[in-house]
């Protein structure tokens, strides 16, 4: 009996070891970000001191700084901007689509929506030099719209193949009933389809937004001038002045720019997750 | 009336073609004109010698990938490019697995501890990146601060984690590996918990230990889902250039660059578009490769 408590209490030692240790290293740089953001400088840039303990005063003049000497919040402005209207332009673009795949009958529709699926392995860094010249023919360079005119290529392949999973557990005999009482195909996914499915578009539309909050590529490489960054470019390129880093205010930045993010994209990973391992859980 | 509600009926059951089409097809055309169109336009520049500033342009046949063949900073690109991925995804398949083990049963706390092993993931890997740029800064990194007070390094000799090939090759791995794990993890874990839970059962009740159960019954039971991790992973890594570009652009002396920022630096730093879209053209082989793999495994489910 003594023997078998003490397996446990192993058990449980080495479980909370392990926990430990990975939360440790993965969250370690943002709870770094947090105490960078609050200390002085002189605290900071002395390679003496205890950094995992404030030398100095705790301060909020990084804070300051970032809110009133950058242009962290122009940017925060922008990423919201082009947030939702990739948001809009995706709704429109997949919502329908994945609707007539979902009900295209035989193995046609899952056919396509594979093959639509596959464009989102397409990575940016493979397109981001045709497009930066398509861009410039536009006259778009240096502009947000840049940005809202390619973003939709890898937001609406995956929002497809997300909503035909939705769709697909909707059942027909719904819908036909709905059109033996007078409705259009398209008036019943207008009026019976689209408000049962809006749990799965709620999980477009913050994956979509995450997405476009997460980009780098094509940010970097449309957009040039400070006032149009997007988080992901502004941080990491306007923080920095010539040479010299203001961490404490750049920290500040990531940490603030993160959270709500990683808030957002962590409610609903659970669907995203599924729509990766379609086929691979049975 | 009953004649009239089977009429409808016979309607609304038929196929609208015309409707269908109607509505995929303005998605259909926007990855066509925004996916393939580029895409071809890649293929075009890299047997060219467009340049950004420059509207005349001539075939030049294979003369680009000839000379990227012969450069030294591509072959360490295709190189590195290669070790980031591989070796980042067997740390990620190895962590992944015991951190799912880990997080299967419930236990108090849960929530939090999953909120805290998944921001690497969901945070933007661009913040992330410059989180590890700080942690490895060339004077005030914290992991020389430790290194001296535990006197493995005396003060000022402690290497520049980012300033040293090899350490900035091993650094940049670590972090697309910090990167990927979570996004596994999570995999794996909804992999677990597909299996019915009466089959480890019943090889703990035939004797089965911890290890025996995990490896012969639970890891063949998975093999499905841990391919579809590492092919995802594999395609995020090898794709990625925010880590690099971030904590080294491709230095020092571009010893860390990838094809994706050697193609940056080349095709849009260096305004030479044709070479840069030939560099980003070689990703193009493991992409159809891991893609084959993807097709496989989703047909081996739909048949079962």
């Amino acid at each position: 009996m003594a023997k078998r408590i003490s397996r446990r209490i192993w058990r449980k030692l080495a479980h909370i070891l392990v926990l430990g240790t990975f939360t440790i290293l993965l969250a370690f740089p943002f709870y770094w970000m947090l105490i960078t953001s609050f200390k002085q400088n002189v605290d900071l840039y002395t390679m003496e001191n205890n950094p995992f303990r404030f030398n100095a005063k705790p301060t909020l003049d990084h804070l300051k700084f970032l809110f009133t000497e950058t242009r962290f919040v122009r940017w925060l402005g922008n990423t919201a901007f082009v947030g939702i209207v990739v948001v809009a332009i995706t709704l429109l673009l997949a919502v329908p689509a994945a609707y007539s795949l979902a009900r295209l009958s035989g193995r046609w529709g899952e056919r396509l929506g594979i093959g639509i699926f596959l464009t989102y392995l397409v990575p940016p860094t493979l397109l981001f030099i045709p497009l930066s010249r398509v861009v410039a023919g536009l006259g778009l360079q240096d502009s947000l719209w840049a940005l809202v005119l390619v973003y939709p290529s890898f937001t609406v392949p995956f929002s497809i193949w997300l909503l035909m999973g939705f769709f697909k557990s909707i059942p027909r005999e719904l819908e036909d009933a709905a059109m033996v009482d007078g409705l259009t195909r398209f008036g019943a996914f207008i009026k019976l389809v689209i408000p049962i499915s809006v749990s799965g578009i709620l999980t477009v539309v913050i994956f979509t937004f995450t997405l476009v909050t997460q980009e780098f590529v094509y940010a970097l490489t449309f957009i040039s001038s400070e006032s149009n960054q997007m988080i992901g470019t502004g941080i990491p390129i306007f923080l920095v002045r010539g040479d010299v880093y203001y961490w404490g205010a750049l920290m500040a930045a990531c940490l603030i720019a993160s959270l709500p993010i990683a808030f957002l994209y962590n409610l609903f990973l659970d669907r995203f997750i599924a729509g990766f391992t379609v086929g691979a859980v049975k | 009336m009953a004649i009239a509600r089977t009429k409808i009926k016979s309607i609304g059951a038929a196929q609208s073609p015309l409707l269908g089409a109607a509505m995929f097809s303005p998605a259909v055309l926007y990855i066509l004109l925004l996916v393939a169109g580029p895409f071809l336009l890649a293929v075009f520049y890299a047997f060219s010698d467009a340049r950004i500033g420059n509207a005349e342009m001539h075939f030049v046949g294979l003369e680009n990938f000839r000379s990227i063949l012969q450069s030294p900073s591509f072959r360490v690109a295709i190189r590195n490019s290669f070790i980031f991925t591989i070796c980042s995804q067997i740390v990620v398949l190895v962590g992944a697995h015991i951190l799912a083990i880990s997080l299967e049963n419930t236990f108090r706390g849960r929530g939090v501890i999953r909120f805290l092993i998944l921001l690497p993931w969901v945070a933007p890997i661009a913040l992330g990146a410059i989180g590890w740029k700080w942690i490895l800064d060339s004077i005030y990194s914290v992991i020389t601060w430790v290194l001296v007070a535990a006197h493995i390094y005396k003060p000022f000799s402690a290497p520049m984690w980012l300033g040293e090939p090899r350490l900035a090759i091993t650094s940049v791995l670590l972090v697309h590996s910090w990167r990927m794990l979570p996004f596994a993890t999570v995999i794996l874990l909804a992999g677990r918990t597909a299996i019915p839970k009466d089959i480890p059962e019943a090889a703990a009740v035939d004797g089965a230990g911890f290890w025996s159960t995990e490896f012969q019954i639970i890891v063949p039971m998975m093999r499905p889902i841990m391919s579809v991790a590492v092919l995802f992973g594999l395609i995020f890594t090898f794709t990625d250039m925010t880590v690099v570009y971030i904590l080294t652009a491709g230095g020092p002396f571009d010893s860390t660059q990838t094809l994706p920022s050697l193609a940056f630096a080349l095709g849009i730093q260096g305004s030479d578009l044709a070479a840069g879209a030939a560099i980003s053209l070689f990703l193009v082989p493991l992409l159809v490769i891991i893609a084959y793999f993807m097709l496989r495994v989703a047909h081996r489910a739909e048949v079962t």
